[in-house]
């Protein structure tokens, strides 16, 4: 089952912006799925389309089987939106924002009430349900988004830059939380500026550039396009010079600190092999950049040729 | 359309616009009491006296409907076009945008949040009123009838200005300059009767003039103009209003890039 499907979206703004070429997007039903991009590259126009907040230009979307030409209010009730702008009633108390939102998709009474709990609950806000948004750090308004977007538990859940702003804390517990509820059935559509966010939760992955989609892959396949990688290894003691070792080329970033470059085909136990007969000990090993960054750069750059 | 899911979120946004109105009450509530009790008593009292009889009834009680009419009007105005202007400039219009309700239930539950502020407001001016003189209704099912259409027809148009408004400058420019002037104009101080023949054809392309008379007939039992003619314009107020209202939200002009 498809969560989401768009064909041949465009969208061209009326200053003359083409912000969408005819993209084409498949979401499978409980995917993981980033979507990434420079900015001004379309993610937010596309996610403006589809959740009906954007006029299309052209194209089809469909969001669990219901076309939004035909069937808006169905294909609405399957979706939650966590935008990437805070977009809450800031004089309005946090409960009540998450009881209107919850009274807007038709929950009422019992039910209404134990969802708004549960999702305040879960997002670590039930303390602050009487207190005005506005009065919340910018980190418990990203929250408050989310707890608002999932009161009506949808099936598909789309967060825009979800993280942006909040501290590492934070962020590692909203990926926890994203990584539960995804778990339990939800897709989520994700985007993010972050791209070890993206690593390390998403499953599949979409790059938009310019309007048009150049890479639609699973993070894996993504992945394993990269061609080279570079590793910075802690030494227990110090060197003068980088060894000369065969496969890798090397350099020395300080005297305990060495860099070692590797091609995709090369294997790290013959870099270790070489190392050990040179007597050099490593402490600790790291990757120098975030591999999908690196992946990400090159695309973008390259317009989506094969890294 | 989902019968069910509309009803629960039109009584959430009439609630919410309740919660709102009753939060920030010394703005909504508060005001149109005072500059009701200023007109009772500086127009109706002190200038009333001199006055004398109008339309066989004393000043004050002549201007009475007039002044509870104009309360009504002005509040339910403001009310729409405040709230949903503020909404979609904070931009948590989205929250009801993204919903599967129906636009229909959107523009309902805000013109009956604006029917609701100005019919408390109205009562609050009417036990002001009564403080300076005795309203015996007439007929109360056109009164009833006649402030609820009215108040309809402003909360409509309310909305409609709020869709169109870019700024918050938007908003008063036309409560400021058309609101009060057909407000003056309409009979809420004086029977047109007192005009000459041509200004008296003028009023008459008013429809505020058709909502204050159309009230006083209902409380004090006189009017200068037809009551089944104010029906007329204020039914097809209804209508225009709320299709030019349906029409906007979906065709997203002033709502959605």
């Amino acid at each position: 089952m498809k969560a989401l499907s768009i064909r041949n979206l465009t969208k061209t703004y009326a200053n003359g912006n083409q912000a969408l070429k005819g993209i084409d997007l498949s979401v499978e039903a409980g995917d993981f799925y980033a979507l990434l991009g420079p900015n001004g590259a379309g993610k937010t126009t596309a996610i403006g389309i589809i959740c009906s907040l954007v006029n299309k230009s052209g194209g089809d979307v469909e969001i669990f089987g219901h076309d939004i030409d035909k069937e808006l209010e169905a294909a609405k009730a399957c979706l939650g939106i966590v935008p990437q702008e805070i977009n809450l009633n800031l004089w309005e108390t946090v409960g009540n924002t998450v009881m209107n939102q919850a009274g807007y998709y038709g929950l009422s009474g019992k039910l209404r009430k134990e969802r708004v709990e549960k999702y305040l609950r879960a997002l670590r806000l039930w303390d602050r349900r009487d207190d005005a948004a506005r009065s919340l750090s910018g980190g418990m308004k990203r929250r408050l988004m989310i707890a608002r977007a999932l009161v009506h538990e949808p099936r598909l859940l789309i967060l825009d830059e979800p993280t942006a702003g909040v501290d590492i804390e934070i962020r590692r517990s909203m990926w926890d939380f994203l990584r539960d509820i995804n778990e339990a059935g939800t897709t989520i559509i994700l985007t993010t500026h972050y791209l070890e966010e993206a690593e390390s939760l998403c499953r599949h992955i979409a790059i938009i550039d310019e309007g048009t989609i150049i890479e639609d892959a699973r993070m894996s396949t993504v992945l394993r396009k990269l061609q080279r990688e570079v590793f910075v290894l802690s030494l227990s003691e110090q060197l003068e010079e980088a060894p000369a070792l065969s496969g890798f080329e090397t350099r020395l970033r300080d005297d305990r600190e060495l860099e070692v470059e590797k091609g995709l085909e090369a294997d790290l136990n013959d870099l270790f092999e070489q190392l050990n007969a040179r007597g050099i000990r490593v402490v600790s090993l790291r990757n120098k950049a975030n591999r999908l960054e690196e992946m990400f750069m090159h695309l973008v750059e390259n317009k989506g040729e094969a890294a | 359309m989902n019968i069910a899911l509309n009803l629960v979120a039109a009584k959430t946004i009439i609630r919410k616009e309740m919660v709102r109105v009753m939060r920030i009450w010394i703005q909504t509530i508060v005001p149109p009491a005072i500059t009701m009790t200023l007109y009772f008593i500086i127009f109706g009292n002190l200038i009333g006296r001199r006055i004398g009889v109008m339309d066989g009834f004393d000043y004050m009680q002549y201007i009475a409907p007039g002044l509870i009419m104009m309360s009504v009007i002005t509040n339910s105005y403001g009310n729409v076009v405040s709230s949903f202007f503020g909404a979609k400039f904070g931009r948590h219009l989205e929250e009801m945008l993204v919903a599967p309700m129906s636009y229909a239930t959107i523009i309902v539950g805000h013109v009956a949040g604006g029917v609701l502020r100005g019919l408390l407001v109205g009562a609050l001016v009417t036990l002001v009123a009564l403080f300076f003189t005795d309203l015996k209704v007439a007929h109360p099912f056109i009164m009833i009838s006649i402030v609820l259409l009215s108040s309809i027809v402003f909360s409509l148009a309310g909305f409609i200005n709020a869709v169109f408004a870019r700024k918050f400058d938007d908003i008063s420019i036309v409560p400021t300059f058309v609101l009060t002037p057909l407000t003056y104009l309409g009979g809420v101080f004086y029977s047109i009767s007192m005009l000459p023949e041509f200004w008296q054809n003028v009023s008459k392309a008013n429809p505020i003039l058709y909502m204050v008379n159309a009230f006083r007939y209902g409380i004090l039992g006189t009017s200068d103009i037809s009551i089944g003619h104010a029906y007329t314009i204020l039914l097809v107020f209804v209508v225009v209003l709320f299709s030019g209202c349906m029409f906007l939200m979906q065709r997203g002009i002033g709502i959605r890039e």
